[in-house]
């Protein structure tokens, strides 16, 4: 059961082979009796989960079902949910209980889900390998088998180790430099990050509001299209969300591949890359070439500043976007607290990490007098130039093909002293996040028995021509099927 | 680009986070490496480029001034560290 | 030594929305604590700001009463500071393309001249919550605050001039102006008890004649008319003090202390504040298109100037009164509703200037909370034009409606028997009967040389006369009568 995608275990719930009560109770069990050695969940709402399934029960037995009505998935801890508790991975919000849902969860209430849980993340999203979570670091389920505790990746590690783990058949996500695809191929499953402005912001914790995104987790590329028809859409309370017609995804999942134009970026193939890891990829784009695909190289020149650009436009935006978190009106507060300045400086210190008050102190110093223009204003004129890469590329190709990653899950603690080297890891994840466009990650094969991701990059809106790429390979391939031991 | 003990004493007050002196050493060289990494913006030709705030060259919506939101001080409070006849307590604040 | 006093204005302008600048939680005024807080409001987190149309219309609507440029795309950006009033750590407002460009408004002063005061710019953002001191203690005693985030995210349009007003009296003027321009355009209810305007004075000295402006203090907060003026000559003051003692002034934000006549600076933190502004990643650029313009200005009710001219010109009323009754939009409809009752528009201002605002200040009242309306003051009008009461008797009359013991005017006047005798015959047998009963004055007014002497001795008749008529006599009919029969 536990193996079965979103699409299979809905048709079940649909035939009537098996309840959402059933299902759910499976689900629940396999995360405590697996989930010790992952920690991938920092809240299993066993009791909610178990109410809901029987509401989705008889939701579907009174001819009300959606495709997800009854169906187990889980958020990560990012998004708010009604009245359970809400921790983004920090001390900060080690008891914050949300009295209102964030606009994707309500989505997937209202499409009748069953939420397992909250699952674990590098603190307020910030970094690649899960081991920033207040809550304990997240191990990957790959290389345990040969006694490593690797990283599953970041900052969604926890929706990813869950997903590949098979302790859920989907989890939500979010992506502010690479935090959905990154981990996705560190743990061999597929994600989805989607235009800047298709999935709602509101009631998503933010980290840096003009590059994070919601989106989407599960083996399947045929099962990010099923959370996307949920997730995406146009929210009144998201000032940056895109009133946009919004498709089918599932509708587009089968056409031909014949006649595909995919782009290398060859900065994406850099000596960054291992080349056992750049073999994966190539063998990946000749299966696209056997699906009928025609292949080029194109350049992103500006690409090699992203992570410089990065790291000033994240930083400076979540230091405002972290100053509300103060110990006046929820969250943590310091203990005796003399005067408010202590109140303030004490709580913040204990109650971020040490990588959450690194980025608001360089974000603070990079928008303070004397160096707004040389820094923020700089960033955001890099940024441009960047956007203007990708449009560019697309006037050639439908889609761009990379590695996800530079390398496979590395050992915990490996990284966790440098935190530039951490940053390099999402060296080709970033760009995405400056220009907005969607992308996606894929298992297109193993290196030393750890997974490695194909990103394939697409054009404004372009999610469903991705979903329908990733799908056409999924037929092809079995990399997405492969459980870890 | 180098960052000061003294920037980063500074840059903690406006950011309202206590830095032990022990903590400003590590800061120094972490902060010090990621502005290096940064400063490789300096390199870009950035001549008549506009800077890009947003993705998408998208304009906002207003909304109508309509009362939507309604009573849940008991809901907000219920999670407040301090709270006492309806208001939220912090430390006195003096002007 | 001469100064030459620099003056500038910011004035925070409350928006008379019904809503918050970015929430749809209500801004009415006095509710319970936090009652109108909410998740938005509180910066709760993952929330996100939508901005309120009405804020831009009457932000565009101001802009057009003060002759100035709309800027057709204003974008919002983040001022970072901590403060408990403020939920986000940062006020959401606009630094770099503010939504009014610079205009200008005219100020009549007492001279008779009128001075044109500029605009630099007014921008949109929101407003902080309360701060309640010295209530509270924690459990080890500490003082607390209690925070009261109600007001946090009402719309403010934040006006700053030129500094182009030399004293107090011309800064008092502009303030005057501009409460009547935004309640004229009804974008502010103009409670200044209740924080809706709140004045920031900006000031300098400098040697008289020298262009090199001197260092200015900021004294904030003002929310009366009368505080400011003191407030202005306080610091004009200060500052005249510590230069002519060879000092230098400090520049510096400073409270003032309307009933001690005091000000103080405000603790100034070790750090200069660094407000760190950038634009606000979670708002887009607002564009403002010319139908959007074009409809704000044809809502724009008639502005004070306008007013003005008109009451002058379809009321004859001469360049004070029109000044005075058209520069309060509550007091011109007011006089207007009188006049449309009372007819005689010169009578109407004299009694809405005398008796009317006598008792409204008197009773610390505004127009809105008088007891009586704008056409029973008209029907009490037409009755002294028409000599059915004397000037006296509508004072009684006054009195009766202010009172609300009767609400007609007609009505008091029988009831109290008010009304004047106009009937020349009986009058005239009246003069004759009280002329019979003093013959010694009538001889001493008939020897009389002097007009003006004479004119005097009429009024040792007037009272014996009023007697006889038990106060109803027409006053004017009997002085004509008088000078009749004595003949001249």
């Amino acid at each position: 059961m536990h193996n079965k995608s979103v699409a299979e275990l809905s048709r079940e719930l649909e035939r009537g082979e098996i309840s959402s009560v059933e299902l759910t109770q499976q689900f629940l069990d396999r995360i405590k009796q697996e989930d010790g050695r992952f920690n991938s969940f920092i809240t299993v709402t066993e009791e909610q989960a178990l109410a809901d399934a029987k509401a989705a029960d008889e939701q579907r037995a009174a001819g009300n079902a959606t495709p997800w009505t009854g169906v187990p998935f889980a958020h990560k801890d990012i998004f708010c949910t009604n009245g359970v508790r809400t921790t983004c991975g920090s001390k900060m919000l080690e008891n914050f209980v949300p009295p209102y849902d964030a606009t994707v969860t309500g989505n997937f209430r209202k499409a009748g889900a069953v939420c397992l849980g909250k699952t674990n993340m590098d603190e307020f999203a910030m970094g690649s390998s899960t081991e920033s979570s207040y809550f304990g670091a997240t191990t990957n389920p790959w290389g345990l088998s040969q006694g490593d505790k690797r990283v599953p990746g970041g900052s969604s590690g926890g929706s990813a180790a869950a997903v590949a783990a098979r302790l859920v058949p989907a989890a939500t996500a979010t992506d502010t430099g690479g935090s959905i695809r990154q981990p996705a191929a560190l743990c061999g499953i597929t994600g989805l990050k989607p235009t800047y402005g298709r999935v709602s912001r509101y009631g998503m914790i933010a980290f840096a509001s003009s590059l994070d995104q919601g989106g989407t987790m599960a083996r399947t590329a045929e099962d990010n299209a099923l959370m996307l028809n949920v997730m995406a859409g146009f929210d009144p309370k998201d000032s940056t969300s895109i009133d946009r017609e919004l498709p089918d995804y599932t509708a587009t999942l089968n056409e031909p591949l014949k006649g595909l134009k995919i782009g290398l970026p060859k900065e994406y193939f850099s000596d960054q890359l291992s080349p056992a890891m750049e073999e994966q990829v190539r063998n990946a784009v000749k299966e696209y070439e056997k699906l009928g695909a025609t292949v080029k190289e194109v350049s992103l020149p500006n690409a090699k500043l992203a992570i410089a650009a990065y790291y000033v436009i994240a930083p400076a935006e979540a230091s405002a976007n972290l100053s509300r978190f103060d110990g006046a009106r929820y969250g943590y507060r310091c203990d005796d607290p003399k005067d408010l300045m202590d109140m303030y400086t004490r709580t913040r210190a204990e109650g971020f990490g040490t990588e959450v008050k690194r980025r608001i102190l360089v974000g603070t110093y990079a928008l303070s007098a004397g160096y707004f223009d040389a820094y923020y204003l700089k960033a955001q004129k890099v940024r441009r130039l960047i956007q203007q890469d990708f449009i560019n590329a697309f006037k050639e190709v439908d889609v761009l093909m990379s590695p996800t990653s530079p390398s496979p899950a590395f050992v915990q603690g490996e990284k966790t002293n440098d935190p530039v080297t951490m940053y390099l890891e999402d060296i080709f994840t970033i760009a995405v996040n400056l220009a907005g466009v969607p992308a996606m990650s894929v298992p297109a094969g193993f290196v030393d028995g750890l997974p490695v991701g194909l990103q394939i990059i697409g054009d404004y809106f372009s999610e469903a021509r991705l979903l329908n790429a990733a799908h056409q390979f999924q037929q092809a391939t079995d990399w997405h099927q492969r459980e870890p031991q | 680009m180098t960052i000061s003990r003294k920037d980063i004493e500074k840059v903690a007050v406006l950011a309202r986070i206590r830095v032990d002196e022990e903590q400003v050493s590590a800061l120094e060289k972490d902060l010090g490496n990621i502005l290096d990494l940064v400063d490789q913006l300096g390199a870009a030709d950035t001549a008549d480029v506009e800077p890009l705030a947003h993705p998408l060259d998208a304009v906002q919506r207003l909304r109508k001034d309509e009362v939507t939101e309604t009573n849940q001080r008991e809901a907000f409070q219920a999670i407040a560290p301090a709270t006492e006849d309806g208001l939220y307590l912090v430390p006195r604040v003096i002007e | 030594m001469q100064w030459d006093i620099v003056i500038g204005l910011e004035i925070h302008v409350q928006l008379a929305t019904k809503t918050k600048i970015f929430s749809g939680s209500s801004t009415a005024y006095g509710a319970e604590p936090n009652t109108q807080a909410n998740a938005v409001d509180l910066a709760m987190p993952g929330t996100l700001p939508v901005p309120n149309e009405q804020a831009f219309r009457y932000a565009v609507m101001f802009g057009l009463a003060v002759n100035a440029e709309i800027e057709r795309r204003s974008v919002f950006e983040r001022k970072n500071y901590f403060y408990p009033d403020l939920p986000k750590g940062y006020q959401t407002t606009q630094l770099e393309r503010p939504i009014v460009g610079p205009g200008y408004v005219d100020i009549d002063l007492a001279s008779g001249e009128t001075k044109r005061v500029r605009i630099h710019h007014a921008h949109l953002e929101e407003d902080a919550g309360k701060s309640l001191h010295d209530t509270f203690y924690d459990e080890l005693g500490h003082g607390m605050s209690g925070i009261d985030l109600n007001r946090a995210g009402t719309p403010l349009i934040e006006v700053v001039t030129e500094p182009d007003m030399t004293n107090a009296e011309e800064a008092v003027a502009f303030a005057k102006k501009l409460h009547s321009i935004v309640t004229s355009l009804g974008i502010c209810d103009g409670d200044m008890s209740q924080g809706s305007m709140r004045f920031d004075v900006n000031i300098s000295l400098k040697p008289k004649g020298s262009e090199t402006l001197g260092t200015r203090t900021e004294t904030k907060n003002l929310n009366s008319f009368r505080f400011m003026e003191q407030a202005i000559a306080h610091e004009v003051e200060r500052q005249m003090d510590i230069l002519e003692d060879g000092g230098t002034i400090v520049q510096e934000t400073r409270l003032y202390n309307g009933d001690r006549d005091e000000s103080r600076s405000m603790r100034t933190k070790e750090e200069a504040n660094d407000y760190r502004y950038f634009p606000c990643p979670d708002l887009l650029p607002v564009e403002i298109d010319d139908s959007f313009i074009e409809e704000a200005r044809n809502s724009l009710p008639e502005l004070p100037d306008a007013r003005k001219a008109r009451f002058m010109d379809q009321y004859g009323l001469n360049d004070y009164d029109a000044g005075l009754l058209g520069g309060d939009s509550k007091l011109a409809a007011f006089f207007e509703e009188a006049v449309s009752h009372g007819k005689d528009a010169k009578l109407t201002s004299n009694w809405i200037q005398g008796e009317f605002s006598a008792r409204l200040n008197a009773e610390e009242k505004t127009v809105a909370d008088s007891p009586i309306s704008g056409a029973q003051l008209g029907d009490l009008v037409v009755r002294i034009a028409d000599n059915t009461i004397s000037s006296a008797g509508a004072k009684k009359v006054f009195e009766a409606l202010w009172s609300g013991e009767n609400d007609n005017v007609d009505a008091i006047i029988d009831a109290k028997g008010l009304k004047q005798v106009s009937d020349t015959g009986a009058l005239e047998a009246m003069v004759d009967e009280v002329l019979a009963g003093m013959p010694d004055q009538v001889a001493q007014y008939q020897n009389e040389e002097d007009p003006k002497k004479r004119k005097k001795m009429l009024g040792g008749f007037m009272g014996p006369l009023m007697k006889a008529s038990k106060g109803q006599g027409n006053p004017k009919l009997f002085n004509e009568i008088l000078v009749k029969k004595l003949g001249g």
